[in-house]
């Protein structure tokens, strides 16, 4: 099993490991794929800069899914991560239990990061799309993904978050800095009154992860936060959204890596279509081919408008529909994922899981919005609400304990 | 039975920018191969696409200059396809929200005057270049072009000859350089046209077979591309020679003949979406404003003006109006010095001599208007010679020195010092007695010799009337 594919030896002090999506310059970067075992990037991700002005130190590159899409950093080329009890769980997770680090900085493409945190009992900030610069990510589902912070605790979230949130120049989807200073930790927030739990999501979770939305929903009530249950029929839309969405980008994205100027490059090869073919043959795995393939057929004449195009006119409902709940209510709560373990037996089962998954991770990524997981259960807010779930999330470790 | 061709052009232009479209390599043709190329252009993952201003401007500009609507918010989406000068396998390019549509061009060709319709005008990022070295067999990738901004101009199927093709082609150029959009110029692949071509029988309104031919980039085989293909369909219509159909075809020049390219070349579905890492570009009234202000007058407009308020002939005027540069000279020196003809004739004579001396074309020329009227100034004003004023003018050509200072520096302003020309006169009429009395001899001759010693001596620097005659007078008393 391993954790880091690549580990900095000469980490000193306060430290964080970065996933395998994220670029640096002096360690080589795969995001999970044979494709891009050995890739040293000519550049890191704005966020490693930030981390070192803020004397934070790189610990190493943690294992991940191929491309961040799967359910549990299963895909990855270089084997799965499981725990001391055999579930799945992302290499960052296992790094961040063992206390070598003060939190895990992640790329949030298809929840992965915050089913796990769930799973593991840990915080997780996914923050608002366009805070946190993705400048020197690999690319996969530009239009969602984003770079979060998993730790044992909100307040170390909170901490490692108000480094690296800021507007960069480099990445046009940044919004501006007085926007990303909402994400600090100095910065005024909003007090959350009031949270609204979506029943028809929250029922489909099996017992176990509903006792623990029961026990987050009576730590929220002992702090004086009401706490109302909803319909929200449109919500679970979002998953096949996002999954048309994320496969169009991913397949995308990723059709740059043909073997050329980098990467795996196939051995046996007669015409310059036999070396893409080869290479890409050899080097993606089976989920990322599945969703290639998958991405092509959505974007393709027949196809766009009705899926592609109705995706995103799905992701503008989705959003229409958060606006509403946020007008009676400062935040929503639902399950991060149907169950409380999942094993390799569950992937073998169904190959596409992390897709069917997405009914509790794709909102989120859908509509741009923060979540935040604590106590195994998932918050979601208005933009810029980071700093407030973050809150929230305090008040349920407190009353966990 | 008579038949008529139906053309649409697909033109792709240039920019005359100094960056690429996404990113700060420079935009320059030429360099050493990937000399101009970064991580983003050359398509490693995590570089995220910035646009380039300018571009929009350009975009904007181009759509204005041909009488387009411009859409306030445009967007850039994802063209998916495989070739090795495509760094990322895509091409970011605009297709569902492009700058500027619905345009209108006039033209004017020996059938009289046409209006051709533009579909639309989109801005995009170039590709790369493959060289192949048959040595090896091995082919290389220079990326320096790839992001390099382009528009691609698509007209409707208006067109229907070689020579409105020309003539639309010309226009384009035309009002395109003028407005600094791009230098148009198709031997460098900064202007290439895409042709698409039909035939049907005279009167009918069915479109026949469209044949495609890509990438032309000189308006002579484009005119020899056309005429052959016109009469390979005509005969494949009436002759039955073969099969038509839709398809792309490479013109070779050199054969004269045009080819179709393999089928899997050109079959394409290529997938367009929105770019998600490019935010909607929203042009607010004061960019739109901006942009609008800063339009040239349209050179058939100036040349009217030249004409009919400042009396310049229709020749001089369209030499003149063949460039912006020119037209901005002209308009600068006039400014100045208040004198038309004095100024067209500068620039049509001496400044395109020194420009082609120097192989530079006229957009290139960097000489300012202002200046240009100011030494007209000095030789209307008797301070320094014509003669003296073309080796100013090279100066000012070559370096951008004010006409007065290198005139004072360099000894050329006429002197009024009478006493120095008739020394000069007398040390001459006494060291050539011969030619003194070959001119009293009536030899007139001999007085031009004498003439042009003196000339030399004073380097120009006096009135040649004057000095003409001081001399006349200096032999008459020898």
């Amino acid at each position: 099993m391993k954790l880091y594919i690549n580990k900095n030896e000469k980490a000193s002090g306060v430290s964080v490991s970065l996933d395998d999506m994220l670029l640096t310059k002096d360690l080589p970067t795969t995001a999970g794929s044979k494709m891009l075992d050995g890739y040293v990037s000519l550049f890191g991700a704005d966020i490693t800069d930030r981390l070192k002005d803020a004397g934070i130190c790189v610990s190493g590159k943690a294992n991940v899914g191929e491309f961040g899409i799967d359910l549990l950093g299963e895909t990855s080329y270089f084997g799965a991560c499981t725990d001391d009890k055999g579930a799945l769980t992302l290499a960052s997770a296992e790094i961040v239990k063992s206390g070598e680090v003060k939190a895990a900085i992640t790329l949030d493409v298809n929840g992965a990061p915050r089913r796990c945190a769930a799973l593991s009992g840990l915080t997780y900030v996914k923050p608002t799309y366009g805070t946190v610069s993705r400048y020197g990510t690999i690319p996969a589902a530009c239009s969602g993904e984003c770079v979060g912070v998993m730790a044992k605790n909100a307040d170390d979230c909170a901490d490692i978050l108000s480094v690296i949130a800021g507007h960069d120049d480099k990445d046009g989807t940044s919004l501006p800095e007085e926007k990303c200073a909402l994400l600090k930790k100095d910065a005024p927030t909003d007090e959350i009154k009031s949270v609204a739990v979506i029943k028809n999501i929250a029922d489909t979770a099996d017992d176990a992860t509903k006792a623990r939305l029961d026990a987050v929903k009576s730590a929220l009530a002992n702090a004086g936060i009401t706490v109302t249950e909803i319909e929200c029929d449109v919500m679970s839309a979002a998953k096949t959204a996002w999954s048309v969405l994320m496969c169009a980008e991913l397949c995308n994205n990723v059709s740059r890596y043909d073997g050329v100027k980098y990467g795996h490059r196939a051995a046996e090869y007669k015409t310059i279509g036999e070396l893409y073919t080869n290479s890409r043959t050899e080097a993606f795995g089976e989920l990322a081919k599945t969703a290639i393939l998958y991405g092509s057929e959505v974007l393709s004449d027949d196809n766009y408008m009705p899926v592609y195009d109705k995706s995103m006119r799905v992701r503008r409902v989705i959003c229409e529909a958060f606006a509403s709940i946020f007008e009676k209510f400062d935040a929503v709560l639902m399950p991060a994922c149907q169950k409380t373990a999942y094993t390799e037996a569950d992937v073998v089962e169904n190959k596409y899981i992390a897709f069917d998954e997405a009914l509790y991770t794709a909102p989120a990524l859908i509509t741009g919005l923060p979540a935040v997981i604590s106590g195994g259960v998932q918050l979601m807010g208005k933009a810029f609400s980071d700093m407030a779930l973050l809150s929230l999330a305090k008040i349920i470790e407190k009353e966990g304990k | 039975m008579k038949y008529e061709t139906v053309i649409g052009l697909e033109v792709h232009i240039e920019l005359a920018t100094e960056s690429k479209i996404f990113c700060s390599c420079s935009a320059k043709f030429g360099g050493e191969q990937n000399d101009h190329v970064c991580p983003a252009c050359c398509g490693m993952p995590g570089m995220l696409p910035i646009v380039n201003r300018h571009v929009v401007d350009l975009g904007m500009t181009a759509g204005m200059m041909l009488n387009c609507h411009i859409n306030r918010t445009t967007t850039f989406d994802k063209k998916s396809y495989y070739y090795p000068d495509l760094p990322c396998s895509y091409q970011t390019t605009q297709w569902f929200a492009p700058v500027a549509v619905n345009g209108l061009v006039d033209i004017e060709t020996s059938k009289g005057k046409k209006s051709v319709r533009i579909k639309q005008i989109h801005m995009e990022e170039d590709a790369g270049k493959l060289v192949h070295d048959d040595w090896t067999d091995t082919s290389l990738v220079d990326f320096n072009r790839t992001s390099v901004p382009l528009i691609e101009i698509v007209s409707q199927p208006d067109l229907s000859s070689a020579e409105e093709v020309v003539a639309y082609l010309e226009r384009l150029k035309s009002l395109l350089r003028f407005a600094k959009v791009s230098e148009c110029r198709m031997e460098q692949g900064s202007m290439r046209c895409d042709v698409n071509l039909s035939v049907r029988p005279e009167g009918s309104t069915k479109l026949g077979v469209r044949t495609e031919m890509k990438n032309m980039n000189s308006i002579s085989a484009i005119t020899r591309a056309i005429e052959y293909e016109v009469s390979r369909h005509i005969d494949a219509i009436e002759n039955g020679t073969e099969e038509l159909v839709q398809e792309t075809r490479r013109w070779d020049d050199i054969k004269g003949k045009s080819f179709a390219m393999r089928n899997k070349e050109t079959a394409g579905d290529y997938r367009y979406f929105p770019d998600p890492n490019i935010m909607p570009v929203v042009i607010d009234d004061a960019w739109y404003d901006g942009i609008k202000a800063s339009l040239p007058e349209f050179p058939e407009i100036k040349r009217a003006r030249y004409i009919g308020e400042l009396g310049l002939s229709e020749y001089d005027a369209d030499l003149l109006t063949e460039s912006r540069a020119f037209c901005d000279c002209f308009e600068g020196a006039y400014a100045v010095c208040g004198n038309a003809k004095e100024s067209a004739n500068y620039i049509i004579s001496d400044i395109t001599n020194l420009l082609n001396k120097k192989q530079m074309t006229s957009d290139e020329l960097k000489l300012d208007g202002k200046s240009l009227g100011e030494l007209i100034v000095l030789v209307a004003e008797g301070k320094v010679s014509r003669p003296n004023a073309k080796k100013v003018l090279a100066a000012m050509f070559e370096d951008g020195v004010s006409p007065a200072k290198y005139a004072e520096d360099n000894g050329f302003i006429v002197s009024n010092d009478t006493g120095k020309m008739d020394e000069v006169i007398k040390a001459i009429v006494a060291a050539d007695p011969k030619s003194v009395a070959d001119y009293k001899g009536g030899k007139e001759k001999a007085l031009m010799a004498l003439f042009g010693k003196c000339m030399k001596e004073l380097r120009g620097n006096c009135d040649p009337q004057v000095l003409r005659e001081a001399l006349i007078k200096a032999v008459d008393e020898a």
